[in-house]
């Protein structure tokens, strides 16, 4: 995979983030996002960039860049998908669906499949820890989109049309972008997806949708007893 | 007496394009702000006290007196921090907050700062979940070019600039003062208090830390009075709260209720276990909630009722688990996980860790003896409260709890000579795989 040098407008764009914050360290991370972005991980330059920038010693970047498990030291796929192997996920069938997906893409954890001859995209793979959201078990992450409710045989078919380079959306996002362009957005550039997908998903909702079915709402204000005794106690007085 | 489920900050999740700020105005969004700069920050500051509202981030400090502790006497900027880094596993109730609702989320910025007179703030969302980072900073951006951020909101003369701030990955960073370490581009690593944040948190300035449940729950008091929120919930544990039920159950999601609700209330709206099973163990409060069993279905759900049953409320995650799962293997995997997300500043909590998946992989394979489950407790004897701060103790929950409840489970995978469980009956697909 390519890893274009880091030109005048990214460098810029670096200054950019440090300009947000009080004190510029704090862009660091999302500064990070963006070499991400534009080399596909974190490379020496871009270590040294940030470094320079920051006013700090590229030890000082190395040592918060392997701290964080969304920064690579080797490259990833146009999509890297993450299978939550966290205890509630996995007993629903996040292990069944990492096993496959392994065996499927000939892979171990942390690798990136062969691009296939008629492949248009690359995948990788990687067990992750829980994305927060376990009323949607067993979860999938695709560049940290959500993708709900998976089975073995839907991950597999996900992969493949993601290998094909078929439009494939999140189960309640937009349609996939790449890893590189997932970055940008998380270093605080947005990419205009943000009307995609709805409001909420399904498991979202069942509350909410049995209070509307049984005409359970919260209090309202003026009706409170407490409030009506507030008052009453403010009259008096 | 409230009724069984109370939607405030979800009674918006079914709108179209509940996100815009045409949908969260039409439904009076941002006028709590007017009646927030009609008073002063310190009334601000006491209708947050007398609300009752205490920590939606699993530990239930009392809000308002959080914020009191903010010296207004310290020359330096105080500062708000969003902690929305949700990543307590079973905890999934913030990022559906803030990807169908953010607007709430920001308003409630905007009167928690201003009542700690800060006109700087962060919001702090954990990298992983690009759309909900998306649909935040698309929510401030219509917030500055409302007038509702930035110079003068509303007229009041009070300025306030918001930075939405993604993470990089570390479960740690959940944990306060290793947030400000992430906020600050360092390692995520926990620091030693004293001082408290309230006094040297950010840039060693007085910052105040808040889950996004308990800042998105400010417009509302503000807007509808401490005594409406007082209201709902028990008598220490005021309020409403997102109860987040996920496993083995019917209709896994989310249930807004008065705080003091019960599991088997719970359970029954969402339709019970999964058909043909029972109930073996579950989750108060994410993973670092003692486990609970089946005994427990009519403890209220309060931080007292939690508590006086030897667990804790923590964020109302309730992981379900039927009689289909290995409790060893369950601990097995979240200690896994607790080891990996170990930052390794401290010893108890680094190596104990460690430890502790050495022996319970041991015990799930079938190997070792009964004298292994005292070692293990007294690894967790050897880790708990030995640390900066509470990953470590999170990490002997499940280990102690499930000892405690299930022994006898431990001592079947000795005489089994491995663990007697066959996981793909757990599946979400496994009943269907039947009937095929």
């Amino acid at each position: 995979m390519s890893t274009p040098p880091l030109d005048d407008k990214t460098v810029g764009e670096l200054r950019e983030i440090a300009a947000r914050y009080p004190e510029a360290r704090s862009g660091l991370l999302p500064m990070l996002h963006l070499v991400q972005s534009v080399q596909g991980r974190i490379t020496p330059e871009g270590i040294e960039a940030c470094a320079a920038i920051l006013d700090i010693s590229p030890a000082e970047v190395n040592g918060v860049a392997t701290f964080y498990t969304m920064y690579k030291k080797h490259g990833v796929g146009d999509f890297h998908v993450g299978v939550c192997t966290n205890t509630l996920c996995a007993v629903m069938g996040g292990d069944e669906i990492f096993a496959r997906l392994k065996d499927h893409l000939e892979i171990g954890n942390d690798e990136v499949a062969v691009q296939r001859q008629g492949d248009s995209r690359t995948v990788s793979l990687e067990h992750i820890e829980c994305n927060a959201a376990c009323d949607y078990a067993p979860v999938v992450m695709v560049n940290w989109e959500f993708m709900d409710n998976q089975t073995p045989e839907s991950a597999v078919q996900m992969v493949e049309a993601l290998r094909a380079g078929h439009d494939v959306s999140s189960t309640r996002g937009p349609k996939l972008c790449t890893w590189r362009e997932a970055e940008r957005v998380l270093a605080g550039f947005p990419d205009g997806r943000v009307d995609e997908g709805p409001t909420a998903g399904e498991a979202s909702l069942v509350g909410l949708r049995i209070a509307r079915e049984r005409g359970w709402t919260a209090p309202d204000a003026v009706t409170t007893p407490a409030v009506e005794a507030e008052k009453k106690a403010e009259g008096e007085a | 007496m409230s009724d069984t489920l109370t939607p405030v900050l979800t009674d918006t999740w079914d709108a179209e394009q509940g996100w815009k700020l045409a949908t969260y105005a039409a439904r009076g969004g941002y006028d709590a702000l007017d009646a927030a700069f009609a008073m002063s920050p310190d009334d601000v500051i006491t209708a947050v006290k007398d609300s009752g509202l205490r920590g939606r981030g699993g530990a239930g400090f009392p809000t308002g007196m959080k914020w009191s502790f903010i010296p207004q006497d310290n020359p330096k900027p105080k500062y708000l921090v969003v902690n929305a880094d949700e990543s307590e596993p079973g905890t999934c109730k913030d990022i559906p907050l803030m990807m169908g609702n953010p607007h709430v989320l920001v308003e409630g910025v905007i009167i928690s700062s201003y009542a700690i007179r800060a006109n700087k703030a962060f919001i702090y969302i954990r990298g992983e979940v690009v759309h909900v980072i998306r649909r935040v900073q698309a929510a401030v951006a219509e917030a500055y070019a409302a007038g509702h951020l930035g110079k003068d909101i509303h007229g009041s003369g009070y300025d306030l600039d918001v930075v939405v701030h993604a993470g990089a990955g570390a479960y740690i960073c959940g944990e306060e003062t290793a947030l400000l370490e992430g906020l600050e581009g360092r390692r995520g690593q926990p620091r030693l208090r004293p001082p408290f944040p309230a006094v040297a948190g950010l840039y060693a300035s007085p910052t105040v830390i808040n889950n996004v449940e308990s800042i998105a729950s400010v417009p509302a008091i503000v807007k509808k009075g401490a005594a409406w929120f007082a209201s709902m919930g028990t008598e220490k544990s005021k309020g409403h709260g997102i109860f987040s039920l996920s496993g083995h159950v019917q209709k896994p999601g989310q249930y807004e209720a008065p705080l003091g609700i019960t599991l088997r209330e719970l359970l029954d709206l969402a339709g019970g276990i999964r058909e043909g099973h029972q109930l073996k163990f579950w989750t108060p409060g994410g993973s670092s909630t003692p486990l609970l069993t089946a005994d427990h279905l009519d403890v209220p759900l309060d931080f007292e009722g939690v508590g006086g049953v030897g667990s804790m409320l923590g964020t109302r995650a309730l992981q379900l688990f039927d009689e289909t799962v290995c409790v060893v293997r369950a601990v097995l995997r979240w200690t896994e996980f607790y080891k990996h997300e170990s930052c390794g500043k401290c010893t108890p909590c680094r190596e104990g860790t460690w430890w502790l998946v050495q022996a319970l992989t041991r015990l799930e394979n079938g190997q070792g003896s009964e004298a292994d489950l005292d070692q293990l407790l007294d690894q967790c004897d050897n880790i708990l409260g030995r640390s900066f701060c509470a990953l470590g103790d999170g990490a002997t929950s499940p280990v102690s709890s499930s000892i405690q409840h299930f022994r006898d489970e431990y001592l079947a995978h000795l005489s089994h000579g491995g663990c007697p469980f066959d996981p793909a009956k757990s599946t979400a697909w496994a009943g269907q795989e039947v009937s095929a």
